[in-house]
């Protein structure tokens, strides 16, 4: 049997230095205190609507995220080694969207074959030869991190074009405060409530050149939207204005936001829009979601979007193993994150190997999210594994596979009490100014018994995420 | 900071609902209220029916298989979904444009309207049949005025505020004429029995309804005369449901809303508001209480397109959820 590197227990039964506060804490508040404490947490979040729409069901019924209330803790070590990962990947494939889009020098080096770019349609061929404000192509990239052993932490997924989430993040740390004080003066926890002030100080130094008050927006698809009240809150935290496309109109190759005054000049658009839906006038025609005309004002320089238009392709499945490499060409560093070892079944070897070994190994979609789609081979039956390969048989370049990782897990308050249950991370980093990462993340917990799946569409809650004072 | 024209929208639509959802629970209280009092020469169905006139529902009511009865009227005005104007439709429609709103309100007025909501959703119809009406009609009053409470309290006196009183004083000019103007018809025509039985209890439901009946005795301290209840009801500018009173609003946030710009809605408003701050109460019933009523529900409905048109700058058509 897997042995799961437990977070807060070493091997011999002793609890690691930075869950030792927390662990004295479990173990001096009664059951009955923790149960009424989770209930207050979901009654808060429920009155505050911190909800999210679950497409398919009957009116997109508005669903809670469940919320762990027991905290995920790393050390301040811990997190120095996995911020440096952060950034120096995102700073690696913010370079590698730019010369994709100019170029092309990984390629010519030979280190990106070309014809893993020829088959991505996620090339946005309008931006070839376009300069963005400070090179910025990935103004929020959320990276999904597992974590395996004392040390060893991988990057499962990059999230570079709109990654959703933040605002469980800070809700999450929020909720904490507000239910356990005691705790938070017994534990010195670094503060993550300045990410939206991080966020538009980035936004703002990516303003067109030229503009010393930017005003920027938060451009959502509508109320309707799932994660609506997340877009709703960072419009809020920064003060600036939540618009839907039809606030938004094109006019003297500038873009305009309909006010009670008339019209105001927008000059960065933190969009939470796919790219698809940006512009009817070039992308799909029948989107009512976005503005027409917008693509033109992005090329002509003169508004800002972030993240900008054609970063998907950077973090397809296809791109993915590659991304190793990506950060030794363009920086000359050994990367700090590890990547999940990935058979890529386009290949025929890679293939055949998963072929024969899908029972041990977790494929899925290329262009796959959200846990859908996804065949996880130690919890599947012969059948579902049957009818999976047939699908792979199908067209195998729309898969790739990788090993079961065994996720670490954290204590977790379950029916049966404190138990491990597994988890994951995402980070956020910003980039505009710089490149940083505020000390936290949505942890995502598989909350059944032995799951790896911590996707909230597939029955996955959140915990709050410590980063201890050095 | 400057304000979307659809904020604006939905801030404006936001009050008329929770507005509106406040008239419903009053209407029905009322009519739930003479039909235990068991008015003489007041048949239970011509009860219901001109509540269901006034909730602007056709008079041919046919949803219960054309029988009008308390609990089935009760029932279809507070929670029927397919009614656009049900208390039930209308906190709904309220709490999404507030859930639409979260930038421009403030938690507790969110707080408030989704709590609202949660138990509205929650709540178990059936009690209305086991002489739960009044408890729900003071439910629902009580929570619009806890709205307005922590709007009051909570909220920057800035545009957003503007709008918010805007809908909150055109809807609630809208049913107050459309009240008086229901029970006109049921009493006037015969213009006989004046200060009769059947009179006061019809006026003093009017009065109860619009929170008015001790106001009436206090500024009048006479027996409820139909002259009388019109004139606190539409020109005095000290009845908080009065039309007046609905008008000195709008026309005061207008004016800060226009300032150096001046528009339309602004022009329509002060001529509302002139002929109910100069006009007299014996020349409105001389030219006809009814014609008057009808003539300021259209010109209130004018003023509010107008208001939607200079400020909120619709491009598509968009309903309010």
């Amino acid at each position: 049997m897997t042995r799961f590197f437990d977070e807060m227990n070493l091997p011999d039964g002793e609890v690691r230095s930075a869950y030792r506060a927390l662990a004295e804490w479990l173990e001096n508040t009664p059951v009955d205190r923790l149960k009424s404490k989770r209930d207050e947490a979901e009654m808060l979040f429920r009155r505050l609507g911190i909800t999210f729409l679950v497409y398919g069901r009957e009116g997109g019924a508005e669903r809670l995220i469940p919320f762990d209330i027991v905290p995920r803790i790393f050390s301040a070590q811990e997190w120095e080694q996995l911020s440096a990962g952060l950034i120096q990947r995102v700073r690696a494939l913010n370079m590698f969207v730019h010369d994709i889009y100019h170029e092309r020098e990984i390629i010519r080096a030979g280190v990106l074959p070309a014809e893993t770019l020829l088959a991505n349609a996620l090339i946005e061929p309008h931006m070839h030869g376009l300069d963005v404000p400070r090179d910025v192509y990935v103004h929020v990239a959320g990276i999904d991190i597992v974590r395996v052993s004392e040390d060893r932490f991988y990057v499962l997924e990059d999230n570079l074009r709109s990654p959703s989430g933040v605002s469980y993040m800070l809700e999450n740390r929020n909720t904490m405060m507000r239910l356990f004080p005691d705790l938070f003066s017994s534990v010195d926890v670094q503060a993550v409530e300045h990410y939206p002030q991080e966020l538009l100080r980035n936004l703002r130094a990516t303003a067109p050149p030229g503009v010393d008050d930017p005003t920027v927006v938060v451009l959502t698809p509508g109320s309707y939207n799932s994660a609506y009240f997340e877009h709703a809150f960072l419009a809020d935290q920064m003060g600036v204005e939540l618009v839907e496309g039809q606030d938004l109109t094109v006019r003297d190759g500038q873009v305009l936001m309909r006010t009670i005054e008339g019209l105001v000049r927008v000059d960065v658009i933190y969009r939470r829009i796919n790219d698809e839906f940006m512009d009817p006038l070039v992308f799909r025609p029948d989107s009512t979601l976005g503005v027409p005309g917008l693509l033109s004002v992005c090329r002509s320089g003169r508004v800002t979007l972030a993240n900008a238009f054609g970063t998907g392709f950077a973090d397809d499945k296809s791109i993915y193993p590659f991304v190793p490499e990506v950060i030794r060409f363009y920086l000359s560093e050994e990367p700090i994150l590890e990547n999940v070892e990935t058979y890529v079944l386009r290949k025929p070897d890679d293939l055949a190997y998963t072929l024969e070994n899908l029972a041990d190994l977790v494929v899925k979609e290329v262009h796959g999210s959200g846990g859908y789609g996804m065949l996880v081979g130690p919890m599947s039956t012969a059948e579902e594994r049957e009818a999976y390969r047939a699908r792979i048989l199908d067209c195998p370049e729309n898969f790739i596979a990788q090993p079961t990782l065994a996720l670490s897990h954290c204590p977790t308050f379950v029916d049966e009490g404190i138990a491990p249950r597994h988890v994951d991370l995402r980070p956020y980093v910003l980039s505009g100014e710089t490149v940083s990462v505020v000390p936290c993340g949505l942890t995502r917990v598989a909350l059944t018994e032995g799951s790896l799946v911590v996707n909230s569409s597939q029955g996955g809650g959140t915990k709050d995420t410590w980063v201890l004072e050095a | 900071m400057t304000m979307l024209g659809r904020t604006a929208n939905q801030l404006y639509w936001m009050a008329r609902y929770i507005e509106r959802a406040e008239n419903m629970a009053r209407l029905i209280d009322v009519a739930n209220r003479m039909v235990l009092l068991d008015v003489p020469g007041q048949a239970h169905e011509s009860v219901w029916g001109s509540t269901l006139e006034v909730a602007g529902y056709p008079e041919d009511f046919v949803t219960f298989g054309g029988q009008i009865s308390s609990s089935g009227v009760v029932l279809f005005l507070a929670f029927d979904d397919g009614f656009p104007s049900s208390i039930f439709s209308s906190i709904r429609a309220a709490r999404e444009n507030a859930r639409a709103l979260r930038v421009s309100i403030t938690s507790e007025m969110w707080e408030s309207i989704n709590t609202t909501w949660l138990e509205l959703r929650d709540y178990d119809s059936r009690t209305l049949f086991n002489g739960g009406v009044r408890d729900f009609c003071d439910w629902v009053k009580e929570r619009t005025h806890s709205f307005r409470g922590v709007t009051d309290a909570t909220m920057l006196r800035d545009e957003s505020y503007a709008f918010l009183d805007m809908g909150l004083a055109v809807e609630r000019a809208d049913n107050t004429a459309r009240l008086l103007d229901s029970k006109y018809h049921v009493l006037l025509p015969r213009d006989e029995h004046v200060g009769g039985s059947v009179d006061y209890y019809q006026w003093g439901a009017v009065l109860r309804s619009l929170s008015a009946f001790r106001a009436y005795h206090k500024v009048y301290s006479d027996v409820i005369q139909p002259r009388r209840v019109a004139e606190l009801l539409l020109l005095r500018g000290d009845m908080p449901r009065s039309l007046m009173a609905c008008f000195d609003r709008i026309t005061s946030q207008l004016e800060s809303l226009c300032q150096g710009r001046p528009q339309e809605c602004q022009r329509i408003a002060g001529e509302i508001h002139a002929s109910l701050r100069f006009g007299r109460i014996d020349d409105i019933f001389r030219q006809g209480l009814h014609e008057f009523l009808t003539r300021f529900i259209a010109r209130n409905a004018d003023l509010s397109a107008q208001i939607e048109h200079d400020f909120m700058m619709l491009q598509r058509s968009r309903i309010p959820a």
